[in-house]
């Protein structure tokens, strides 16, 4: 992996979401959104709490993560432009990763803001700030594997609506998997827990972080990255 | 050699596209590819840049193995895929540092690559736009000129005119031919003065077989095998073109005499030869002995697209 290949995509990607419409919809709608719930709560029932920061993201980034990946690589499938990108002298796997890194840094900034809640709670109550370390480092973790599944998405269709229907159905699989387990035998409860995106967001936002979680964060976003890149280079052979 | 395409095929599923083709371009040539649409010409093209893989077969990029030195090869080659694809909302020099961090111009280089190939592109007023601004004959130029950001050794350019307008094909053309003084170009268009006005050689391409490969003047001269003169005479009253005709079929290797005009005794008609043998001194001979008022006497070159239909349909059964 050449890393000034995978910053140059990256740099490029940053740019074309900030100089279109998409990052600052993403970004403001999400905190509308947000900002509805966490109020609510704050002046509703009187609680100094990000939970609802936490417990929300992951349910709105349902849609927000295959919208900000959708066009990534369909779009280039669609206008031609993977063809100039795949003959320089650039790798697959540098490609995709570089717009993977670019997506989750958009994510980033949208996250960012909502740290004035965690300022504004700190004013008004005590919090437990290791929770709230773990909350966001669940979420950035959460917002990977999302992100990581979507590219792929992208990569196999150079429709971006298809794309996008593609991301949301397996993203809504792993967001769904342990909200259906009391209905399964024990054994297979187990092993689709494992698969679960929520199951293990939940161990980190409540402050424990434990090396399973991180590994199979890594391993899901890893999985998902690397068959796009194969999604790629199958082209190739086509 | 620059360019060395050996035995190379390329199925797609059971379809063939590239079937069992062998040539070569030679360091600072330009090569005209031609063919119809849908003989293999873009397929050879991406399988030479990496866009592809070849089903079987091998090519070598100077020196290079486009499959085991695939990112070496992609350093020495420029690209300019067909439909000249590119990024529309970005403005023209920041595609052209895209293009140059890709291809892996050291960062120092940039600037300076950047304003020589604004330059030699004429994109000097353009370069503050967006691409998705600019007229056809401009994107052009920015697909050139991101080509060419890194100084490649080989250029390889996919219909690099197709739909502009007169004036700016003989804009690219030139600069094309500017560019081929110091580079391997391969060239592929089914516009054929664009491969009389550019190219040294060419190389003919129908249903997935080269079908020619030479230089043009080499390909008008062996297509028929045999040449063809025509002639325009004056024969005294009376005389019928068959009568002529007759006289004319007695030097020997003549295949045909076929008339083309008769007015006012004045006779114009075309000889066929079966080899490629000179009888012009012969015929001379003969209007001298019969006493015909020779008028005209010359050579007929094919052109290019009486060589490119004949190949391009003889052999598409």
């Amino acid at each position: 992996m050449n890393l000034n290949n995978i910053k140059s995509i990256l740099r490029k990607e940053l740019r074309s979401f900030f100089n279109s419409p998409v990052a600052y919809i993403v970004i403001i709608v999400y905190l509308i959104l947000l900002g509805w719930f966490f109020t609510s709560n704050l002046f509703v029932y009187n609680l100094a709490t990000l939970r609802t920061v936490f417990e929300m993201t992951p349910f709105l980034l349902l849609f927000f993560a295959p919208a900000m990946t959708m066009r990534l690589i369909s779009e280039e499938k669609k206008s031609g432009t993977l063809e100039l990108l795949i003959t320089k002298p650039i790798t697959e796997s540098e490609i995709i990763t570089g717009k993977f890194l670019a997506a989750w840094t958009l994510y980033f900034f949208t996250l960012l803001p909502t740290l004035s809640y965690y300022i504004t709670l700190t004013i008004l109550g005590s919090l437990d700030t290791g929770s709230v370390i773990g909350g966001y480092l669940g979420l950035l973790l959460v917002g990977a594997v999302f992100l990581a599944v979507s590219v792929f998405g992208s990569s196999v269709t150079e429709n971006q609506v298809v794309a996008f229907i593609i991301s949301l159905f397996i993203v809504f699989i792993l967001f769904m998997l342990d909200k259906v387990l009391f209905y399964l035998p024990t054994s297979v409860a187990t092993i689709l827990e494992y698969i679960s995106i929520d199951y293990h967001f939940s161990n980190i936002a409540r402050g424990v972080i434990d090396s399973r979680d991180i590994i199979y964060y890594a391993s899901a976003v890893g999985l998902s990255l690397y068959f796009a890149t194969a999604v790629l280079q199958k082209r190739r052979w086509a | 050699m620059s360019v060395l395409v050996s035995n190379l095929s390329k199925y797609y599923g059971d379809a063939k596209a590239v079937d069992d083709i062998s040539f070569e371009v030679h360091s600072g040539e330009i090569l005209g590819f031609l063919g119809p649409n849908g003989a293999g010409k873009t397929t050879t093209m991406r399988i030479i840049t990496s866009y592809h893989s070849p089903s079987s077969g091998t090519i070598k990029v100077e020196g290079r193995d486009v499959l085991t030195e695939s990112l070496e090869v992609r350093k020495l080659v420029g690209y300019l895929p067909e439909q000249n694809p590119l990024y529309l909302d970005m403005n023209v020099l920041e595609y052209l540092e895209y293009a140059a961090q890709l291809q892996g111009v050291t960062k120092t280089m940039i600037p300076q690559r950047m304003r020589e190939m604004v330059g030699v592109c004429g994109l000097g007023d353009m370069k503050h736009k967006d691409i998705g601004q600019l007229s056809k004959g401009y994107r052009q130029r920015v697909g050139l000129a991101a080509a060419m950001i890194h100084d490649p050794r080989v250029l390889i350019l996919d219909e690099p005119t197709s739909g502009l307008d007169p004036n700016q094909i003989v804009e690219i053309r030139s600069l094309i031919q500017d560019l081929g003084k110091q580079k391997t170009v391969v060239l592929s268009t089914h516009i054929l003065p664009e491969v009389q006005a550019t190219c040294d050689r060419v190389v003919i391409i129908n249903r997935g077989k080269i079908v020619a490969d030479g230089p043009i003047a080499d390909l008008q001269r062996n297509l028929h095998g045999g040449e063809k003169i025509v002639l325009e005479i004056e024969v005294p009253d009376g005389q019928s073109f068959d009568m002529v005709s007759v006289q004319v079929k007695n030097i020997p290797a003549i295949a045909t005499v076929s008339l083309i005009d008769e007015r006012n005794g004045v006779k114009r008609f075309s000889v066929e030869t079966t080899q490629a043998i000179d009888i012009r001194r012969d015929l001379f001979q003969l209007c001298v002995q019969k006493g015909w008022g020779l008028l005209e006497l010359h050579r007929e070159q094919t052109s290019l697209e009486d060589i490119f239909r004949q190949l391009t349909s003889n052999s598409a059964r």
